[in-house]
């Protein structure tokens, strides 16, 4: 007979208590982030896609073409091309597709980059309709950065 | 007042069913915003100023969908039993006093009447479940059959104490009983009575859990459950005829919050004995209403065990001694 009424009261009291703390929730500002029209700032070691890092004397890609990151990369994600214009001793890049698809963020290409010419992006909103929406020209992208 | 009693019914009816129906959708909306604050999450916000427009919105793609009638089901008890729902909520209010003047029909048995209707509420969702042909409908259906059984009694013998204490079973009259302030109030009539002020409010306590239980409210949402069963009795049901069952229930709400607003808290007498009018009864109707939201966004869905343990072990014990002590102390003093 005792456990009854410690059960009643004990119940009911427990019942206060949790309404007690549902409204005390209900007057506390909201926490949640608006997604599509806020976002999160990516912390700094946030892993997103590869990215080129821009030569801030030339405006162009710091990338000396040495293809060391094509070789680095376990997954062969990234491919890349470079010519040697006319009268000039270095090679300038043309080409540098990252196929994301693969991408595993190892981030053995930018440990490998001797001059620093690729750095993570704090790109995390990737959603697309195909597959072929992850294949970036990473080139195209640094123009369109600038 | 003395408009021919046919147009009287229908103007009242065509007042109720637009009252109930924009309830549903506002309560729908308040249901809404009421579990993303209590989550901390803003809620619906994007269809409209504050998202208020939102229920509209589900409401037209809820009836632009297809009436779709499964092949196993009985054709006629799955298209009634939606109906059988709504139906008696709509009724019951005839009889709800909104104010002195504000009410459909003074009837002297409104009481009676409202406790009649409500027990059809039942039988909609047995039919329901039962006409689905499908077992988990049968089965939710059943479970909500023995939970309105266990909670009407308790109800309705906390019923009987006010009926004993006013005497009356005219609503209008239970309200009037209670004018003058809030210590006159059934739920702690302190002005009436001190010792009844002591057992009134575990009676309310009662009463409440009670109308949240017979309306299929969380955490007594066994029936519909929708987390387990898939919104258990309406499994079969699409469109409109789920949206059906949906205004029945906020319907139900209200009739039940309305309820213990007249029998506990004054109806529309002011709490100081100032102005009483609609304002008021409008204002502690919603007051309920939104505890009921924030008892459903508090509690997880009881089992059914705890269920019945709850109404046969606590609540029927208890209002049956508050039933008691009542006639005693009546009868003494
Ligand atoms: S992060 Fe790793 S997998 Fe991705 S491109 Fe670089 S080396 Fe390849
Ligand atoms: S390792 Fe760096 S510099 Fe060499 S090709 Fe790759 S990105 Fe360019």
């Amino acid at each position: 007979m005792s456990n009854y009424w410690s059960d009643v009261l004990g119940g009911t009291k427990s019942l206060a208590v949790g309404l007690g703390i549902t409204i005390k929730a209900f007057f506390q500002p909201v926490v949640t982030m608006q997604y599509p029209r806020e976002y999160v700032k990516m912390t700094p070691r946030f892993r997103g896609h590869i990215d080129l890092v821009k030569n801030e004397e030339t405006g162009g890609p710091k990338c000396i073409v040495c293809g060391m990151c094509q070789k680095a990369c376990p997954s062969g994600c990234i491919t890349l091309a470079g010519k040697k214009p006319e009268g000039s001793k270095k090679k300038v890049l043309t080409e540098y597709t990252l196929d994301f698809t693969k991408c595993s963020l190892c981030g053995l290409c930018v440990e490998s980059c001797k001059p620093g010419a690729i750095d993570f992006s704090k790109e995390f909103n990737l959603a697309g309709p195909s597959r072929e929406a992850y294949v970036f020209d990473l080139i195209k992208r640094l123009k369109e950065r600038s | 007042m003395t408009a021919n009693p046919v147009v009287r019914l229908l103007i009242s009816l065509l007042v109720v069913i637009g009252f109930i129906a924009f309830n549903a959708a506002f309560l729908v909306w308040v249901e809404r915003k009421g579990a993303g604050h209590i989550q901390r999450r803003i809620g619906p916000k994007e269809v409209g100023p504050y998202g208020l427009l939102q229920t509209v919105v589900d409401g037209v793609k809820l009836m632009s969908k297809q009436l779709f009638v499964p092949d196993h089901v009985d054709p006629i008890l799955f298209r009634v039993a939606p109906l059988l729902i709504l139906i008696p909520a709509v009724m019951s209010f005839v009889t709800i006093p909104f104010s002195d003047v504000l009410v459909a029909r003074k009837i002297d048995l409104g009481l009676l009447m409202v406790f009649a209707f409500a027990s059809v509420n039942v039988l909609g969702l047995l039919i329901g479940g039962w006409g689905s042909g499908n077992k988990y409908a049968v089965i939710s259906a059943a479970r909500a059959v023995s939970q309105n059984v266990a909670y009407e009694i308790p109800m309705l013998v906390t019923t009987i104490t006010i009926v004993m204490i006013t005497g009356t079973l005219n609503m209008n009259e239970i309200v009037a009983q209670q004018a003058g302030g809030f210590w006159n109030w059934n739920i702690l009539p302190l002005g009436k009575n001190f010792l009844l002020a002591a057992i009134m409010p575990i009676s309310f306590l009662i009463f409440f859990i009670c109308s949240l239980a017979e309306t299929n409210r969380a955490p007594f949402d066994m029936a519909e459950a929708e987390s387990e069963l898939i919104a258990g009795a309406y499994t079969e049901y699409p469109g409109m005829g789920f949206g059906v069952f949906f205004m029945g229930e906020y319907a139900n709400i209200i009739v039940g919050c309305a309820l213990a607003t007249i029998l506990f808290l004054g109806g529309w007498q002011c709490p100081f004995g100032l102005f009483p009018g609609v304002h008021w009864f409008l204002i502690k109707l919603y007051l309920l209403i939104f505890t009921v939201v924030w008892i459903r966004w508090t509690y997880p869905r009881t089992t059914i065990y705890g269920l019945l343990n709850l109404s046969w072990k606590v609540l029927i014990p208890f209002s049956l001694s508050i039933l008691l002590l009542t006639a005693a102390i009546l009868k003494v003093l």
